[in-house]
């Protein structure tokens, strides 16, 4: 398949340089608003999904808070670096392969639609416009804005990867896991899963119906969070997480407040992330898919705060944040599938689920941020619901699964075991891609920092300076007033390469 | 009596701790320090421009003991504060006049030893 990429990747490059660009939609669509006929649906649903897509951004701000605040001071400069760096790599990666392989129609490469689609290689598009994105065809709005929306889907599910691997990963994993992840593993998965590939399809003997999932609980938060499982197993726990009896330990983050408003912001995001996967505002049902978003989010809440009552007896606040996240992560495949009385229930389930998942977990794998549970678990659980909840006519509208309904409407577990499949079948696809790219990752220049490099904190260690440089060291001029003899400037400064050496040195 | 205090790397702690309550020495102080000795500073790089730092952060530890247990308490930090290299710190022994166990008003060596009965645990 790399050798096809390989191939692939400079037509399509020739191509832009070549032709001209008649098969952009863009260009019909303007010329079409000049003559004064332009469909109005178009500029207006195009809006929409912009919007939407501007929101799923801003996820990236909730998922570096939430990150930062669940990690010690001393790392928490890092998490701004990964961020901005991650979103970037994976950018360039999705305009230039990923779109294509994840939605594009599947006539230029010879493969089967069904594994992966091939039109739109730097978003150059062959053919018929219209026919260029079969999944998303249904709405008129522009490809440039579904690209842009379904981009900050890939980005999301990119970022869910790395609060697992927070304090001890380096910094050229996440550059080189980027460009494999958006560029290949996301694109398949997520294709398959909602991008018209084989399980939305249920074109297989293993599952009667296709699978079931509007805006991606198993697309892109349980892929995110099986990256971040694969990862966690070949990275190991951060220095001091279990102790010498096995039993594991907490490590507090260093700021609650952080990721209480890296929640809030992905809450707000979320209303980007399914309304806007209705990729119009024609049919108004955006509406009706945030009505459920904000009750599904309700019910993690709750969830989590009553299982945290009984199973912890406190009120934890890291599980409060953790049970929104799962509730809105459980309610996103099913939020355009659901009547809205079903959105509290899936929360309720998803914040009982993650409490107990990060407890279960915690004793063996260190994730210091809860993302194989309130991604992983909830992600799950979110795919199943539909198999339980979905409406017939909900079913029947969007036109994927069986047009019965969940297990609660018709009695039958068809369209279940389509969700167990797809779930199957998305997790040991991403585990294994994913595992295997870690692998090398670790093989060649290396997963995780040295022990000295994660006493002394990733801030300092990765990128010389510290997120809260008051918190660890002086004022400058305090301290060259009071370096004494031994302080001449031969002697003081290690080299501009390793900064503290001695990573015992700095505070923990 | 005396009073120890040491100067010593933030990892070396925990295991200090540990022995020195078996030991029997369960009270002690910490302070966050920062030091110069000869140990060097580090160079931090921000927005394209060096600074150097001079100074180090330090634990700060200290206890009062009586003069015939001092050799425990040095003993157990000398075990674990020491790597060999340069930053592993320094200890002082220092005369203590008066001592008073502000709860009850004992005063003298007595107020150096742990009450007899129940250790009060940590709350839950």
């Amino acid at each position: 398949m790399r050798s096809r990429l390989l191939r692939a990747a400079p037509m399509a490059l020739l191509a832009t340089l070549i032709l001209p660009a008649t098969a952009l939609a863009t260009d019909v669509d303007l010329q079409q608003a000049v003559d004064g006929k332009l469909d109005s649906s178009i500029p207006i649903n195009t809006l929409w999904v912009v919007v939407a897509a501007v929101f799923v951004l801003l996820m990236q701000a909730g998922f570096a808070m939430l990150e930062i605040g669940f990690s010690r001071a001393k790392n928490a400069g890092t998490g701004v670096a990964k961020i901005l760096t991650n979103l970037s790599i994976a950018a360039v990666c999705y305009w230039a392969v990923g779109f294509a392989f994840a939605f594009g129609s599947a006539d230029v490469l010879g493969i089967s639609g069904h594994i992966l689609g091939s039109n739109g290689f730097f978003l150059q598009f062959s053919g018929n416009p219209a026919d260029a994105l079969p999944v998303m065809g249904v709405s008129s709005a522009t490809i440039e804005s579904k690209f842009l929306f379904q981009f900050a889907f890939c980005a999301v599910s990119l970022a869910i990867v790395w609060g697992s691997t927070l304090e001890r990963i380096k910094y050229s994993a996440y550059v080189i896991y980027a460009v494999v992840f958006a560029a290949i593993i996301y694109p398949i998965g997520s294709h398959w899963v909602f991008g018209g590939g084989w399980l939305q399809n249920g074109d297989t003997p293993l599952m009667p119906t296709g699978m079931q999932d509007f805006a991606g609980s198993t697309a892109v938060h349980l892929i995110g969070a099986t990256g971040a499982l694969a990862a966690l197993l070949l990275l190991g726990p951060r220095k001091g997480k279990y102790g010498p009896d096995g039993k594991p330990r907490a490590i507090p983050g260093h700021s609650m407040p952080l990721v209480g408003l890296g929640v809030i912001i992905l809450f707000f995001g979320w209303f980007g992330f399914n309304p806007g996967s209705t990729l119009g505002i024609t049919d108004t049902r955006l509406a009706d898919v945030a009505v459920v978003t904000l009750l599904g989010a309700a019910g993690g809440v709750i969830g989590a705060f009553a299982a945290s009552q009984l199973k912890l007896k406190t009120i934890d606040i890291g599980m409060i944040g953790n049970g929104m996240i799962a509730g809105l992560v459980a309610i996103t495949a099913p939020s355009g599938y659901v009547e809205a009385w079903a959105g509290p229930i899936i929360g309720f389930v998803a914040g009982v689920i993650v409490v107990l998942g990060v407890i279960a977990i915690d004793k063996r794998i260190d994730d210091p941020i809860g993302a194989t549970s309130a991604h992983g678990l909830a992600g799950i659980w979110g795919t199943l619901s539909c198999g339980l909840f979905t409406a017939p006519r909900l079913a029947e509208y969007n036109a994927f699964g069986d047009p019965d309904g969940g297990l609660l409407y018709s009695g039958k577990f068809t369209q279940l075991i389509a969700q167990g499949v797809g779930v199957l079948v998305a997790f040991s696809f991403v585990f294994i891609l994913s595992y295997l790219t870690f692998a090398a990752i670790k093989a060649s220049v290396g997963l995780r920092v040295s022990e000295e490099e994660e006493d002394a904190g990733l801030d300092i260690v990765e990128h010389g300076m510290y997120g809260y440089p008051e918190q660890f060291i002086p004022l400058p001029e305090i301290g060259a007033a009071s370096s004494g003899p031994a302080a001449k400037p031969s002697t003081v400064g290690a080299p501009a390469k390793t900064p503290a050496t001695r990573a015992g040195e700095v505070p923990a | 009596m005396r009073m120890v205090v040491a100067y010593i790397r933030h990892e070396a702690f925990e295991p200090i701790r540990q022995d020195l309550l078996e030991a029997g020495f369960p009270s002690l102080s910490i302070t966050e320090v920062k030091g110069s000795g000869r140990q060097k500073g580090i160079t931090e790089h921000y927005r394209g421009s060096e600074l150097q730092i001079h100074l180090r952060p330090k634990l700060k530890l200290e206890m009062v003991v009586e003069t015939t247990d001092v050799e425990v308490v040095k003993d157990a930090i000398l075990r674990h504060a020491r790597t060999g290299n340069v930053g592993d710190g320094k200890v002082f022994v220092l005369p203590v006049e008066e001592a008073v166990r502000i709860r009850t008003g004992e005063e003298g060596e007595e107020v150096l030893q742990a009450h007899q009965g129940e250790e009060i645990p940590a709350e839950a």
